[in-house]
């Protein structure tokens, strides 16, 4: 078990990119050993393999990989939405330390929306084209609070809306008479008014054009600020990634393969596959004409094998990784160190271990 | 509202086109197929003066293309013309039937959407599950089971054995229909009057022909219904409605149900033929005195002129209900511009 | 639709020559057999069905002693072991007039789709890939028709054509043309889109040959499904204008003409006059349309919601 992911209790979180202090150490969300199997006709997906996380509360933490990596899955289970028939085989989710997975259906109503909110991938077909946006609105208030009079929601609905640069008059408007980017910044709005503590997004921006995607980070960068907000963002787009995350997890086949600071993603990647990914990046600042592709192809989540999913496209691959699976430990400290030796590791700026599951790492130390 | 307008004129527009089709093909057909309605009418043994005095009396003597002409005449003035066999202006039994056949199909109708829509939804919520095998086999049965046949049943076994429904007619005999008879569909005719004996007992004749209706179109509303319950389950605004703490049964029946009943609507359109089909069959078997039996026993007494007039009541009863469900569908989908 | 058939779009591209259709075709039998095992059950039940009531219709008297018209047994008798559907009024065995009777309605149905889909596909194929006047006169011929409920015109043709197996066979067959032909329409429009069509016009293929070549075998495909389906509308069109009394002469055992006599002697309780042509009529469509659909989930998922 990745023991050491959890073992950063007490530490301040990192740096941010814009050097405001990120995290406050106290964990918002905690993802225990969590494995979830989509059974199907031919066997059995594991889409997400014995993982664990912590959020801290404040940061933005960035989840990257490719297509059919688990991230998306890994999205969906935090709020226990999984899409069916993906089952939660084992782990526990922890909000502010309770379980929401031992949570009956109605309880778990309370997490979702006021606890945790969460903007989806497809903004053009994620508001009900039967309802108008104020309906969606109220929908969403009363779910949480059934007795809230209707010009109170709509109140709130218009500052909100204000917030998001949106005119007062497309309350009364249906989705279908408002853009991409509108649509989107409604669903931030549906999310925003019920006040959660974490906000997750999921691929919030594949759907839209490059220019309304930069707009949308900076949406995003000010929300954050205004609503105290600690964010967790799962996509596969580096680029708007490293824009805002503090921390950035990079997922393959299910599992975590490397969790560090976004500037140490970017500037030393120590997992085979995280490399890969940063040479994939088309990058103006370095003399390099042609972009590179990352050999092979996503691994099958199908068949188990007892070897590193990563190993059959892996540069650096050699015999151990054919043998056994690699835990994500933390960086330049022994196994089942002490936080306060992890956190004093030396070559590490920022306050908090950065940790890699691969055995090249694992022999250096 | 004015958009609404606007739509029924132009949808109106739209049906003459299939009107003009429909009666074409059928005065084709009646004129060109073999057997001479005037000797069949008259008798094998009419002398041929007699006959040709008949033929000139109708008509029927000219080329067909003037026949045509005169007959497309003729419904301009809205006239459908007269009876070959009876001394009846052509509307007359038409209208006289008609309320029958609505009263029989709306309450099909009723039937087949209280039964297919709730049972599609279940089984597109326990998807894969051994109850949606079972309403998937049910919904493939009543497909194939032939009307007339499952009345039969129905018949035999609520009616003789069980003797607990009437098996024929509209109403009792120990209720006298002339004495609410007014617009012809006599479940409104009763409640005006205020005769609920009499209302009970319309409503108790009713009961196994729409349901035998009912049951056999149910199977297509089941499956539309679960294919579309499905779609709109799996939809992005389902699962965000769910993220936002929304209870369950409000994402199911006010976002899936309602997004999934859309495609639901448009097709009942479609179907209302299938339903119109139907009906003939039932009200052949349980002597329903509607335009279906008219139809037959003109079709006996080859009525030309009456069995074009059916053809076409039937024909603008088709129209005038998948106008209706477009209006219904303008009404209920934002999106829809009229 | 058009963004929801990418999985057979890929199939769809061999299916340009009758053997590659052919292996495609078993390809995805064999393939699907695993993801759809519920709809697999359905195409075997439906194949089974059938099989059954076509080898009845071949060999009758392997199944039935009596003659369906002898009139010798005892009157509107019960089942017993002599007659085990029991007799109707004139003493005819009804098991008798079960096994011959699926000659006729077989016969009238399968002749009934095949002349419908013979004069609706080359209809539908020339308008959708001509798409000029005629192609919007012809659409609107057939979309009046289509949207007219089809067992009142087969009344109509059959009330006027009089009685006999080809004119009912005609009267059925007149209801299912305009099927067919929207059918080939659309799938002739979306085709003609697709890659593999505009560049065997861009090398240069003469019309004709881009018709016959490349879009008819692809729009093969999904009448194969529809027709199986057909089969069993008409059936029950079949049997529904016989039990009105428009089908055919007496003397021809038929399902819906012995339903309508049932129906005479119902109030005295001879339930098994009805019980069993009845159940033959709706196994046969059952059969049909299981194997349609069947069909249509395993080639086309699409297809069948509608």
């Amino acid at each position: 078990m990745p023991a050491t992911m959890t073992a950063t209790g007490g530490s301040a979180g990192p740096p941010s990119g814009d050097g405001a202090v990120a995290g406050t150490g106290e964990v918002l969300l905690g993802v225990r050993n969590l494995s979830i199997h989509y059974p199907i006709a031919i066997g059995t997906v594991r889409a997400v393999t014995d993982l664990s996380l912590d959020v801290y509360r404040g940061e933005v933490l960035g989840v990257v990989g490719e297509s059919g990596c688990g991230k998306s899955t890994l999205g969906l289970s935090i709020l226990n939405l999984q899409k069916s028939p993906g089952r939660i085989v084992s782990g526990e989710i922890l909000v502010n330390g309770h379980d929401i997975l031992a949570l009956g259906p109605e309880d778990i109503r309370a997490v979702r929306g006021p606890k945790i909110g969460m903007i989806f991938q497809n903004p053009l077909t994620s508001l009900d084209p039967l309802m108008s946006i104020k309906d969606h609105f109220i929908e969403t208030m009363r779910a949480h609070d059934p007795k809230i009079r209707k010009g109170q929601i709509i109140a709130r609905a218009e500052a909100m809306l204000e917030d998001l640069g949106i005119e007062k008059r497309r309350l009364s408007e249906y989705p279908f008479q408002l853009s991409g980017g509108m649509r989107q910044r409604i669903m931030i709005g549906l999310t925003l008014i019920l006040d959660p503590e974490l906000l997750l997004a999921d691929e919030p921006t594949t759907a839209l054009d490059v220019i309304v995607e930069a707009g949308f980070t900076e949406l995003l960068a000010k929300l954050k600020r205004k609503y105290n907000l600690t964010v967790v963002l799962v996509s596969h787009n580096l680029g708007l990634v490293a824009e805002i995350a503090d921390r950035i997890a990079v997922m393959y086949a299910g599992r975590i393969v490397e969790l560090a600071t976004a500037l140490e993603i970017f500037q030393d990647p120590r997992h085979p596959y995280t490399r890969g990914l940063m040479d994939c990046v088309p990058n103006i600042l370095l003399d390099r004409k042609e972009l590179v592709a990352m050999p092979g192809s996503p691994p099958d989540l199908v068949n188990e094998s007892p070897c590193c999913p990563f190993a059959p496209r892996c540069p650096k691959v050699f015999a151990r990784c054919l043998a056994e699976t690699p835990r994500l430990l933390a960086d330049a400290a022994p196994a089942g160190a002490a936080p306060a030796a992890a956190a004093s590791a030396p070559a590490a700026s920022a306050a908090a271990p950065r940790a890699v599951a691969c055995f090249l790492h694992e022999r250096t130390n | 509202m004015k958009r609404i307008l606007n739509y029924l004129i132009a949808r109106i527009l739209l049906t003459i086109p299939m009107l003009f089709i429909l009666l074409t093909l059928v005065f084709v057909v009646l004129r060109v197929m073999p057997g001479d309605p005037v000797s069949s009418m008259l008798g094998g043994h009419a002398p041929q003066a007699v006959i040709d005095a008949k033929r000139e009396a109708l008509g029927l003597n000219k080329p067909i293309f003037f026949q045509y002409l005169d007959y497309l005449g003729q419904l301009a003035r809205l006239d459908l013309g007269e009876s070959m066999n009876f001394k009846e202006k052509v509307s007359t039994p038409i209208l006289q039937k008609l309320p029958a056949t609505i009263e029989l199909t709306l309450a099909g109708i009723i039937v087949a959407l209280g039964i297919g829509i709730p049972l599609g939804v279940r089984s597109a919520r326990l998807r894969r599950t051994w109850q949606d095998s079972v309403i998937r086999f049910f919904a493939n049965i009543t497909y194939c089971i032939p009307v007339y046949w499952m009345g039969l049943m129905f018949q035999m076994l609520f009616g003789v054995f069980l003797n607990l429904f009437p098996i024929a007619g509209r109403v009792g005999t120990r209720v006298d229909s002339s004495e609410f008879d007014r617009t012809g569909f006599y479940i409104i005719d009763t409640l005006l009057k205020g005769n609920f004996t009499a209302f009970g007992d319309v409503m108790y004749h009713l009961v196994l022909p729409a349901v035998t209706l009912g049951l056999t179109l149910s199977g297509v509303f089941i499956r539309m219904t679960r294919a579309n319950m499905l779609d709109s389950l799996k939809s992005d605004f389902v699962l965000a409605t769910r993220a936002r703490g929304v209870a369950e049964n409000r994402v199911v029946y006010t976002h899936a149900l309602k997004n999934a009943l859309i495609p639901v609507v448009t097709m009942l359109g479609l179907e209302f033929a299938a339903l119109l089909a139907g009906a003939i069959l039932t009200e052949t078997t349980f002597s329903w005195p509607g335009m279906g039996r008219l139809l037959l026993e003109r079709i006996y007494n080859r009525d030309y002129p009456v069995i074009q007039g059916i053809i076409i009541f039937y024909a603008l009863f088709v129209s005038v209900v998948s106008l209706l469900v477009d209006i219904i569908y303008a009404v209920i989908d934002p999106r829809v511009k009229l | 639709m058009a963004e929801n058939m990418k999985p057979t779009e890929v199939e769809s591209r061999r299916l340009w020559s009758p053997a590659g259709a052919l292996s495609s075709a078993i390809g995805a039998f064999s393939r699907s057999a695993k993801r759809y095992r519920m709809e697999w059950w359905i195409l075997v039940a439906g194949l089974l069905i059938v099989a059954l009531i076509l080898f009845m219709t071949f060999f009758p008297g392997l199944f039935s002693a009596y003659s369906p018209n002898s009139q010798d047994g005892p009157q509107l008798k019960a089942p017993s072991p002599g007659h085990i559907m029991g007799t109707d009024n004139l003493g005819r065995d009804v098991w008798a007039r079960v096994v011959y009777g699926s000659q006729t309605i077989l016969g009238v149905a399968i002749s009934a789709s095949l002349l419908s889909a013979i004069v609706g596909i080359p209809l539908g194929l020339i308008s959708g890939f001509a798409g000029n006047w005629a192609d919007k006169v012809l659409s609107l011929v057939m979309d009046s028709i289509y949207s007219f409920p089809g067992l009142i015109l087969a009344i109509a043709f059959a009330a006027m054509l009089g009685p006999g197996v080809v004119n009912i066979t005609l009267a059925v067959a007149v209801v299912y043309v305009p099927k067919y032909f929207r059918l080939v329409r659309g799938q002739t429009l979306q085709i003609k889109e697709e890659p593999y069509v505009e560049a065997a016009k861009a090398i240069g293929a003469k019309r004709s040959t881009t018709l016959f070549r490349y879009v008819f075998p692809n729009v093969i495909a999904t009448v194969v499904v529809v027709f199986s389906l057909n089969i069993a509308d008409a059936i029950m069109t079949e049997a529904a204008l016989s039990f009105i009394g428009l089908g055919l002469p007496a003397g021809i055992p038929d399902w819906g003409m012995d339903l309508s006599m049932g129906k005479k002697f119902l109030p005295s309780g001879t339930w098994w006059m009805i019980t069993f042509p009845g159940l033959a009529i709706m196994l046969l469509a059952l059969g049909f349309t299981m194997l349609g659909e069947g069909l249509a989930e395993i080639l086309n998922p699409r297809l069948q919601e509608y």
